[in-house]
């Protein structure tokens, strides 16, 4: 692993940035304050060494000069502009930063990016096939499942890393037996929703993300409103 | 996070040496619990160790019939193995119930291991803690203490450790093989973690610069029948307030080998093995489950806020045996 020994100011300056914008948790933070204490880091940081990483994200091979601290969450978010991935808590506790590397589902809020290099990860924006959506995104739209939309992102990326694990048979924790894992067009309700359960959505669009599985999974998504008026006694239909 | 330095080691000997070279430098393997303690300050290593690229990922059959796990192989991994799904569903149902796909994806064997607790007081750094800095004191004795321990805490610290995979092992007898300055040597689980005593800040007994290298599962013929029931706050992603890893062997009505382990409840998962001998030679009914939960949790010392969880881990086990005597499955 080299040591990156050219340019450290300038992309210092942008980790600090990226730094600054985190702990702030908005962007509404003063240009000017934020170029005042980035100058004053920047001295700091050179001593400790950035280090170049070429990341490969939705195909493309990505070369970056970056601190070893940095997530795969920020280095995707800040250095290489792709937001579609959210920073919800930042703890691994919300699934908003899910992307898929290797083709397995990861919080890249717990990922270091220099940990990444060789890695095929795909984010929401590597999921369409130019204007063709995938199908999982089209069904998310379909069923309603999103509200804000914030959570959508790695909701959708968790949900196609599941239609994955179903056919590799990947069990559950509650999957009755072990040796036998669900398929496709059995899939139930429960397992879905226990295998989403690292997803949270504040909006609630449960419903509507359930059906939207059901029907990449092949299944008769029951749409989120019918499901709510059969769970209702009737009297209070009519 | 502070910042640190990178170094991504080449073999098992390299780490171990590059560890002992340096005493503030630490290893990563998934990173899940690491850097998550990095980003609230409470490690700030110089040097981070990447052990992640290690031959260390292959579960392998051993001679005796038993299985030897390396400790990179994920989460998912050892969950999805044919043959730890055949042989040791106890492991597999305790690895699902934890985390989440995200998680245990990355999640590798010996991380989980090595996994520290998620007292609210460790975690929040505005508080004193005795693990963090020996000699603060433990706020959680006197606080908050709803989620801490009822087993073999000591008044230095009251935490419990969060795996749910320990909990499996310790049931097993596993195993755990480490590499280290002085060569290789192997620990039996339950000596593996350690009570808080009066040294808090050591969760484990393994000596610096020591690296887990695998984790080794004996054959149990009646791991088969294993079980593990998992109580939490709500029904997925969540640590456990009480869990119970079971195995009951039966012959004709009576039982003639078990294995009982709890999470939740002490500082290192936690085998009662007064209450397994008290179950062996006896009928498996309800009254000598009922019998053996009240020894299980005999020394029990609820502190102000977890009184429940005597009562909750007693039915636990009783539920558990039950479940497992009759063949195993989803509790
Ligand atoms: C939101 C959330 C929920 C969770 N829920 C659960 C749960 O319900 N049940 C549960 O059991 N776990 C749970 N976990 C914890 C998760 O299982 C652990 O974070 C994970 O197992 C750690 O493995 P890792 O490889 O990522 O470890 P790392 O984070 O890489 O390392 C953890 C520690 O182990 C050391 N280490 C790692 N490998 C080795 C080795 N081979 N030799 C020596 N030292 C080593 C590291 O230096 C570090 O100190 C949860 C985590 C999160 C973030
Ligand atoms: S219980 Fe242990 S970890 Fe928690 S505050 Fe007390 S000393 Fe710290
Ligand atoms: S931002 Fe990564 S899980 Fe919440
Ligand atoms: S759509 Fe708003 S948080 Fe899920």
């Amino acid at each position: 692993m080299e040591h990156g020994k050219k340019g450290r100011g300038k992309t210092s300056r942008r980790g600090f940035l990226g730094q600054a914008l985190t702990v702030a948790g908005t962007a509404i933070a003063a240009p000017s304050l934020l170029n005042q204490s980035s100058n004053a880091k920047d001295n700091l940081e050179t001593a400790e060494g950035n280090m170049k990483v070429t990341l490969n994200v939705n195909g493309k091979q990505q070369s970056l000069t970056i601190e070893p601290r940095v997530t795969l969450l920020d280095a995707l978010r800040d250095r290489l502009g792709l937001v579609g991935s959210k920073k919800g808590c930042d703890h691994g506790q919300c699934g908003a930063c899910t992307v898929l590397v290797d083709g397995e589902r990861v919080y890249s809020c717990l990922a270091l990016a220099v940990m990444q290099e060789d890695k095929e990860i795909v984010t929401i924006e590597g999921l369409a096939k130019g204007d063709t959506l995938h199908p999982l995104q089209t069904a998310f739209i379909e069923n309603d499942g999103f509200q804000c939309g914030y959570c959508t992102p790695g909701q959708i990326c968790a949900s196609v890393a599941l239609l994955d694990e179903i056919k590799r048979g990947c069990a559950s924790v509650v999957t009755p037996d072990l040796t036998r894992p669900p398929q496709l067009a059995e899939l139930s309700e429960a397992e879905i929703k226990e295998r989403l359960s690292g997803n949270l959505c504040r909006c609630s669009a449960y419903n509507g993300i359930v059906a939207a599985v059901q029907q990449a999974a092949g299944q008769k998504a029951p749409s989120p409103l019918a499901d709510l008026m059969l769970s209702e006694p009737e009297e209070t239909l009519t | 996070m502070k910042n640190f330095t990178y170094t991504r080691a080449t073999s098992v000997k390299e780490a171990v040496q590059k560890a002992t070279a340096d005493n503030q430098a630490i290893f990563i393997a998934g990173g899940t619990n690491l850097i998550d303690r990095l980003k609230v300050f409470l490690d700030e290593p110089s040097q981070l160790i990447d052990i992640s690229r290690l031959e260390m990922k292959r579960i392998e059959r051993l001679s005796n019939g038993g299985l030897r796990i390396g400790a990179l192989v994920s989460n998912t991994a050892v969950a999805d193995n044919a043959d730890v799904r055949r042989d040791y569903p106890i492991l597999v149902r305790a690895i699902l119930s934890g985390a989440s796909q995200q998680i245990r994806n990355v999640a590798t064997v010996g991380g989980n291991l090595l996994q520290r607790t998620r007292c609210p007081y460790y975690y929040d750094t505005a508080f004193p803690c005795n693990k963090r800095q020996p000699g603060q004191g433990c706020p959680a004795a006197t606080g908050i203490n709803r989620m801490h321990a009822i087993l073999g805490a000591s008044d230095q610290c009251v935490a419990v450790n969060p795996s749910d995979m320990n909990v499996a092992l310790a049931a097993l007898d596993a195993v755990v093989e480490v590499a280290g300055p002085k060569g290789q040597r192997q620990i039996p689980f339950i000596e593996f973690h350690r009570l808080p005593g009066n040294t808090p800040q050591r969760d484990t007994n393994l000596e610096p610069g020591e690296l887990i290298t695998s984790v080794i599962l004996p054959p149990v013929s009646f791991a088969k029948s294993g079980v593990y029931l998992k109580l939490r706050d709500r029904t997925s992603y969540a640590f456990a307030l009480v869990s119970v890893a079971a195995a009951v062997e039966l012959a004709g009505d009576r039982i003639k080998n078990v294995r009982l382990a709890m999470g939740g409840l002490a500082h290192k998962p936690w085998r009662p093995t007064e209450a397994e001998k008290f179950l062996i030679g006896k009928p498996a009914d309800s009254s000598t489950f009922q019998q053996a939960a009240e020894i299980a949790l005999q020394q029990a010392k609820p502190l102000s806020h977890n009184a429940y969880k005597v009562e909750l881990a007693k039915r636990a086990i009783r539920r558990a045996l039950t479940v497992s005597s009759k063949g195993g499955g989803v509790v």
